[in-house]
């Protein structure tokens, strides 16, 4: 046989013993087998059933002091704020508690759901608060810490006493007692997948009539006059060329066709200018979490802390300390957690902001 | 609001003679013309822009050129279109070079079109949500720098070489081998590329009680579609020896601050259309997106598509996880949540003309829209231009594919009357998108999720076009 054969023969095998490989689904070499250690740091995953669940616990009164030191600046002293998410508690009564079902579900004129008129499973909140809060420093609590909160915000609803101290042992008891804990509904057709969902067909059924059909009278809602600019200048919100152009909001309705207009790109400012060491700054320790540069988010904007306190003789060392110890008062009632950083860095960020919060 | 702007359906010739764009006549008058023209459009009289526009033609007046702007074509009084007599620096000059920008951008000109957050829909840019311009996109392929974005705790560029897979059994019983995987080694194997739309749950979610926005970026915006390239999440399962008769279902899980977790039906994942991607047109997957791996679940609402995916467990019950159990479940009228409700379905809507846009004159526009069904391919798309007493089947653009957007078009002349123009998909199944009379009757007005109504857009006698719901 001739090398050049051979070398065929071969290759057809090889390709052979590919395929084979590949329909026993074993794609040789890729991957290995996780550690029990690797699987532990990153299986945090709590289920209803409380799979998963680590053992620990903690106290109602633990949970307020870690509440008003890490939670309270975005959900308020008592989880009702609204000022930066929507409210946690609120809107469940101690009937509710009985009843498994958050009676004022059913009131159209209920402003909002709180987190607690919402939630069937402890599980869930539990699983949550350990994953993903505080929200610009996620796990960072440890597990009590995380059992003390979670009974804290059900002592906030109602759901267990100021005496209580949550663990793994009773959670199933605070199960028993949430508000909507029977409010959840699976007659529906929406899940993909078998022996979860009860519906067995969409629940709304149109049909597409073609000619003469029932249609809807008359226009029964549209944005009034007043809110026309609320989302800027829909001109600038269109491409210029084309058979439509946008419309120019900040004229009256009904004016001339829009000129179409095209805004030049913003300019990135981040990392650019003076203001690129602190802007690293800024972004390492997560204080964008909560200030804007020109507008107030959860706290005040940067530009404000600027020329409120830029001036002052003092004003370098009077930021520093401010973004250190943080506090309260001076801007609201949303107070401002302690912050974890150098005092270099602390130092670097005052001097920025003192210096008129550039860009 | 005419009722009978069907009964001339215009045929290609038809529209073709009937058809004539003015778009921009103040670029052929002087500053007291475009004064005059302004005056008068502000009283409706839409006829006297053709005035205007034919007495700018006869010379009278100058050309005043300002910026860009619409092209409108005359015939000038010179015997000819400067911008054909006069030779532009571009016909006449040196152009740049190859690279000039290593990563190429769009035109200057095209500016204006930007994904955009919805003012006061959030108190944070880190939990927000910016909305894809629907309006100004062809095809179905959203670009990927104009994806709409949701983030729950912020976005990021992780670096792929530090990145890891981990799949892993909620009970040693259900997976044999639990494994951790590299982008590297990911990339290696067998790899699927498929078009696939994403649409957020709460899309529309604005509008389920009435009109709450201008245009169609901020009521339909939380949808986007791309070709998604990656490997089939079966195919790692099958690495792994899942018990597949008791792992039922699957989470996901990302490697972000939030750590997104989600519930999937293990039927999606055996159908082969779940994919760890990390393909995103053509390139890898944007930070924004879930730079570098992210799940692709064809169908069902974005949240579960989880971003910067870190493990994927496989159990035998769900997870009632926070975006499963607190919010992603719809309030019904009795008060209870609709809870694992992840399909998205039939749902359709025109991007041109649309809210905000202003229709320049009368004569032929191609209505052009978007379709698609979490539940399959669509079938059907119809259109009307009157309210809804009325509809006409339009041009699906192929290839129609499973859960990816269709483009549909259909001719429309406009007759310079109001006019409230709409569209209506049908899906494979059979499954009709509803009005939202249909929808609110089942599912009342508080859902905040799933709203797929048809929309309506009212075109004004002015040309300006508005979001507008009817009953």
């Amino acid at each position: 046989m001739s090398s050049f054969r051979k070398s065929l023969l071969i290759a057809g095998l090889l390709a052979a013993t590919g395929a084979q490989a590949l329909a026993q689904g074993a794609l040789s070499g890729l991957g290995r087998p996780a550690t029990p250690k690797e699987i532990a740091a990153w299986d945090i995953d709590v289920r209803p059933d409380f799979k998963g669940l680590p053992a620990g616990s903690g106290t109602v009164a633990q949970g307020q002091d870690i509440w008003e030191s890490k939670c309270a600046s975005c959900h308020g002293i008592f989880g009702e704020a609204n000022e930066v998410f929507t409210p946690l508690v609120g809107g469940t009564t101690a009937d509710d508690v009985k009843t498994g079902r958050v009676a004022r579900l059913t009131d159209p004129g209920f402003p909002g759901r709180t987190t607690l008129m919402k939630v069937a499973t402890v599980s869930t909140l539990w699983d949550y608060i350990n994953r993903a809060m505080p929200w610009n420093a996620p796990k960072s609590l440890k597990t009590d810490e995380v059992y003390a909160v979670t009974a804290f915000l059900l002592n906030l609803g109602g759901v267990v006493p100021d005496n209580y101290t949550l663990s793994d042992k009773n959670m199933a008891d605070a199960q028993a007692r949430l508000p909507n804990r029977n409010g959840m509904n699976l007659g529906h057709a929406m899940w993909p997948g078998k022996g979860l969902t009860t519906g067995k067909a969409p629940d709304v059924k149109a049909v597409a009539c073609m000619k003469d059909c029932a249609a809807e009278p008359k226009v029964a809602s549209l944005l009034p006059d007043f809110a026309r600019n609320a989302h800027g200048n829909l001109a600038e919100q269109n491409r210029a060329v084309g058979a439509q152009v946008g419309v120019d909001t900040t004229a009256p309705a009904g004016s001339a066709p829009a000129k179409p207009v095209v805004v030049a790109a913003a300019p990135k400012a981040a990392g650019s200018g003076d203001g690129g060491a602190a802007q690293a700054l800024l972004t390492q320790h997560s204080c964008t979490a909560c200030h804007a540069a020109d507008t107030k988010l959860v706290g005040p904007s940067f530009k404000d802390i600027a020329a409120k306190h830029g001036a002052r003789a003092d004003a370098q060392a009077y930021l520093a300390g401010k973004i250190k110890s943080g506090g309260v008062g001076v801007w609201g009632q949303i107070p401002m957690p302690p912050q974890a950083l150098s005092a270099e860095d602390a130092k670097a960020i005052a001097r920025w902001l003192s210096d008129g919060a550039r860009k | 609001m005419s009722a009978d702007d069907d009964n001339n359906l215009p045929g290609a010739h038809r529209a073709a003679a009937a058809g004539r764009l003015l778009k921009a006549p103040e670029n052929y008058l002087d500053a007291q013309g475009i004064r005059t023209v302004v005056e008068e459009a502000r009283h409706g009289r839409r006829d006297f822009m053709r005035r205007a526009f034919a007495t700018a033609a006869a010379g009278t007046a100058t050309v005043a050129a300002v910026g860009a702007r619409a092209q409108s074509n005359p015939l000038p009084a010179e015997g000819g279109d400067p911008n054909i007599l006069n030779l532009p620096a571009h016909t006449t000059g040196l152009g740049q070079g190859v690279a000039t920008d290593g990563y190429g951008k769009p035109s200057k000109f095209e500016a204006n079109v930007q994904r955009r957050p919805s003012p006061g829909l959030t108190q944070t840019q880190q939990s927000s949500v910016s909305f894809a311009p629907l309006q100004s996109l062809f095809g179905i392929v959203t670009p990927s720098g104009l994806h709409f974005e949701r983030h729950h705790q912020g976005w990021w560029d992780v670096d792929p070489s530090k990145h890891r897979l981990m799949l892993n059994g909620s009970d040693p019983t259900l997976m044999k081998t639990p494994k951790v995987f590299t982008v590297d080694e990911i990339m290696r194997m067998p790899s699927v590329s498929r078009f696939h739309f994403i649409e957020c749950g709460a899309n529309s979610g604005m509008e389920w009680g009435n009109v709450a926005v201008p245009t169609v970026q901020y009521s339909h915006g939380m949808l986007s579609c791309s070709e998604f390239t990656g490997v089939p999440l079966k195919l790692l399962l099958d690495q792994c020896g899942v018990d597949y008769k008791k792992a039922r279902f699957v989470l996901g899980e990302g490697a972000d601050g939030s750590s997104m977790t989600r519930t999937v039906p293990m039927e999606l994942i055996e159908s082969g259309e779940v994919i760890v991607a990390y393909g995103q047109n053509g390139e890898m997957l944007r930070p924004e997106n879930g730079y570098p791996l992210r799940l692709v679940v064809p169908g069902v609402q974005g949240v579960s598509w989880v971003k910067y995916l870190r493990r994927i467990e496989v159990g035998d019950k769900p997870w009632a996880t926070k975006d499963e159990a607190v919010h992603y479940i719809d309030l019904m009228p009795d008060g209870t949540h609709r809870q694992y409700s992840s399909i998205q379905e039939c749902k359709s809507v025109v991007t041109t003309p649309s809210g905000g846009q202003v229709l320049l004159d009368k004569g032929f526009y191609n209505i052009s829209g978007l379709a698609w069904s979490g539940r399959g391919k669509v079938a059907k798309v119809d259109v009307s231009v009157d309210g809804g007493r009325n509809w006409r089947p339009a041009r699906l653009q192929g290839p129609v594919m499973s859960k990816c957007l269709t483009r549909f078009n259909i001719d429309w002349v406009w007759d310079g009357k109001a006019a409230i123009v709409q569209s209506r998909a049908t899906d494979e199944t059979g499954y009709v998108q509803p009005s939202y009379r249909q929808l609110r009757a089942v599912r009342g007005t508080r859902s905040i999720y799933h709203n797929n109504a048809i929309q309506s857009w009212l075109v004004q006698e002015s040309g300006e076009v508005k979001n507008v719901q009817l009953s």
